[in-house]
């Protein structure tokens, strides 16, 4: 960390703050793109997201890179009517989706980028050159028109066509619209066309009091609520310097754990109902409400809603429901072994996942792909190891890595974390304290950030709280935005048939990345 | 394959009883507050978030079809008067109509996501789980809005879904139905009208039944499918 410091004080022209955790490294911004790349490039640091914030009327710009318990900060400013930045996705893929996104919510333009606009606002529903983000009362659409899409073509080849997916499609798939160019039958360019749902959490956060933010928080993806409302009080947290009392941090990572055992039981589900094993699938379902009543007798809520508040848990739990709650995972986690046993001997299942839909380890590196899907291809970056939060960094735990990268490993590696799940819940039942479960916060101006491991990958909030301890900006980086963005990698090559396991295997969620 | 015919079978029946019994088991709902008028002793509508709870002349009303059982309205000694436990929360609209009789035993449901986080959605695949298992009672979800008799509708409608929404809704063949489930289709929810989100379901589409909850357990889901084919009436009384 030093090491890294140095060498960067010594070559480039930059500031440096640090502030617990986090190395903020001042900079003009025409050389942040260099910086980033030696962060990324030489030392190895994990590209996490790009946020643009603005400060007494001064446009930020923040590119957050993670290296083993540090969080380096590039930021970078636009002097008074200057509206580009400087790209870094040529160096770092995992980059352009941020880019495309800032281009299109703040019409910030980025220099040397290849593929601007049409992303978030749908160019078929909003013109170029409104930026709802910059506005305070962005008025919204005084139009009214609806063009069907006319896909971009890029095979040129006899029989060449796309096929169009979505948005409404499938049994109860959430609303996405995929354009598959083939010549029959091998899926030679996929292209997921997202954010159907954007519902403009980040805007409407701005200028919203912290408890009402919280629960829109919750609401950014339904299935992994606690994790991204864990997430959003993290941050305030940390620019309110408090501690979180012993008994609510324990409760914290309870529910958490809770939480993505629930979520890896509903994909392992979903691969099983996308390969046609019925019997598998209600088998999963039946453990999948068992977690939900669950956790419905825990907290009064079968998804946590309202569970997590700034300084603590907003409810407690009484100790033997928690003991009785681990015997009961206990029991189902029994019932999912002998369902693997019996799913790993069955021809017809292991036909359709093994070597189907391979991501190899540097497109995982390169793309910034996060969580189980990047640990099946060999990459580890799990936030609970690479900067442990609340008693993250105390336990015994493992992080189950593969490496083939197929869909198989992603199953593996699914059902693996939901052992270690059990693991982390059975040592957290000594180390439960006595006492309050929440403390009073008092809001002050600031910013903090907060990591969070959800169980879909790592989450990114930022959060910059204004004079009145009111929001003035709130980033949201999600899992699913990270890893939607190398999907296609896995389904180009394969057969169209193998399109909707590979999704499956994924276990990607539309909501968390349209937020 | 025969091991999967097995296991199966050992794992018996496990099916609500519901419509037939009240489904008693524990953790199936969150609750939500009650309906109409309460009669409190303090001014309590500054706690909901939502404007569920709101204080006008004639004391405090309650409008359930805001509520996201946040819970922050329960701390207080007002807990019993003001929340309800059960599930059977589904109601018509105002001009909302059932489906002909001739059409209970088989009713094809066409789901649409608007702008759902997810939760009402993951719901609603619940109901296929052997737990509520909606085909006992003829409800089939089906890929497309052209074999569709129902609409089932999550999610806060966004600008970018209207489109699909339309083509949906006209795609269906007549007698059509739709229902607005959770929060968030009811116009109430924790997402404000603003540039992405200007429209309430309501205008866009006519309702028919609307299920609050945020999310809504499977079973508010499956008491709004029976109301909408006949299957069960409003005023019909259970033990």
């Amino acid at each position: 960390m030093d090491a890294i410091v140095s060498y960067i004080k010594s070559n480039y022209e930059v500031d440096v703050e640090r502030r617990e955790k986090t190395v903020l490294l001042t900079c003009r911004k025409e050389i942040c793109p260099q910086i980033c790349n030696v962060l990324f490039e030489r030392f190895r640091c994990i590209f996490s997201g790009i946020v643009v914030d603005r400060l007494n009327e001064n446009w930020l710009i923040f590119y957050i890179f993670l290296k083993k318990g540090e969080r380096f900060l590039v930021q970078g400013s636009l002097v008074a009517e200057d509206d580009s930045f400087i790209s870094i996705s040529p160096y770092i893929h995992g980059a352009d989706w941020h880019e495309r996104e800032i281009e299109d919510l703040f019409e910030f333009r980025f220099e040397g980028h290849p593929r601007l606009g049409n992303f978030v606002l749908h160019d078929d529903v909003w013109p170029e050159g409104i930026a709802p983000m910059r506005q305070k009362d962005f008025p919204g659409a005084t139009f009214d028109y609806w063009e069907d899409i006319s896909p971009e073509r890029l095979l040129d080849a006899p029989g060449a066509f796309i096929m169009p997916i979505g948005p409404i499609f499938s049994g109860e798939h959430e609303s996405v619209h995929f354009q598959i160019e083939t010549i029959g039958e091998e899926i030679v360019r996929c292209y997921p066309r997202l954010f159907y749902k954007f519902r403009a959490i980040e805007k409407k956060a701005q200028g919203m009091e912290v408890d009402r933010a919280i629960l829109l928080s919750e609401r950014i993806a339904g299935k992994c609520a606690f994790a991204h409302a864990l997430g959003f009080c993290q941050a305030v947290e940390e620019i309110c310097g408090v501690e979180v009392p012993p008994r609510a941090k324990v409760l914290r990572m309870f529910l958490s754990e809770l939480e993505r055992i629930r979520h890896h039981i509903g994909v392992l589900e979903g691969i099983c109902s996308s390969t046609g094993l019925w019997v598998a699938a209600s088998q999963l379902g039946m453990l999948e409400e068992k977690m939900l009543r669950l956790s419905c007798e825990l907290t009064g809520h079968r998804y946590f809603f309202g569970m997590a508040i700034c300084g603590g848990v907003s409810r407690d739990i009484e100790n033997d429901l928690l003991s009785r709650a681990i015997e009961e995972v206990e029991e189902i986690l029994s019932h999912l072994k002998e369902i693997e046993t019996l799913l790993i001997s069955t021809s017809s299942f292991l036909d359709r996942i093994e070597e189907v839909g391979v991501v190899g380890e540097e497109d995982v590196l390169h793309y910034g792909m996060v969580g189980p899907v990047a640990r099946a291809s060999g990459w580890v970056n799990d936030i609970r190891v690479v900067a442990p939060y609340l008693l993250y960094g105390e336990l015994n735990f493992g992080i189950p890595t593969e490496i083939e990268g197929d869909g198989y490993a992603r199953f593996r590696v699914f059902s693996l974390e939901i052992e270690q799940s059990l693991n982390i819940l059975t040592q957290l039942l000594d180390r439960i304290k006595y006492g309050e479960v929440k403390r009073d916060v008092v809001y002050r101006q600031g910013w903090g950030l907060g990591i969070v491991e959800a169980p879909g990958g790592s989450a990114l909030h930022w959060v910059r709280l204004d004079r009145d301890g009111k929001i003035a900006r709130y980033r949201i980086i999600t899992p699913s935005f990270m890893n939607w963005h190398g999907f296609h990698n896995a389904v180009e090559g394969f057969a169209f048939q193998d399109f909707p396991i590979i999704l499956a295997t994924f276990g990607l969620d539309v909501a968390e990345n349209d937020r | 394959m025969s091991r999967w015919v097995l296991k199966g079978l050992k794992s018996g029946t496990v099916s609500s009883r519901y419509p037939v019994e009240i489904d008693r088991a524990k953790g199936i709902s969150p609750g939500i507050i009650r309906e109409d008028k309460g009669d409190f002793s303090a001014d309590i509508s500054s706690i909901c978030p939502t404007g569920a709870i709101s204080q006008r002349e004639g004391g405090t009303f309650l409008d359930r079809r805001k509520c996201i059982h946040c819970m922050r309205c329960c701390e207080g000694e007002e807990k019993d008067s003001l929340w309800e436990k059960g599930f059977e929360w589904a109601r018509f609209t105002e001009g909302g109509k059932p489906f002909p009789v001739r059409f209970k035993h088989s009713v094809h449901i066409r789901v649409v996501d608007v702008g759902d986080c997810g939760g009402c959605l993951n719901e609603i695949k619940l109901l296929n789980n052997p737990y509520y298992n909606m085909h006992r009672s003829g409800f089939f979800i089906t890929p497309t809005p052209r074999k569709a008799d129902v609409l089932l509708i999550v999610g806060r409608l966004t600008e970018h879904m209207k489109g699909p929404l339309i083509k949906a809704y006209e795609a269906m063949p007549s007698p059509k139905r739709v229902i607005a489930v959770g929060a968030c289709a009811l116009g109430g929810g924790i997402f404000e009208e603003d540039f992405i989100t200007p429209h309430e379901l309501s205008r866009i589409i006519p309702v028919d039944v609307e299920i609050p909850g945020c999310p809504p357990p499977p079973l508010s889901i499956y008491h709004g499918l029976l109301l909408i084919s006949q299957q069960l009436s409003m005023d019909c009384k259970r033990t």
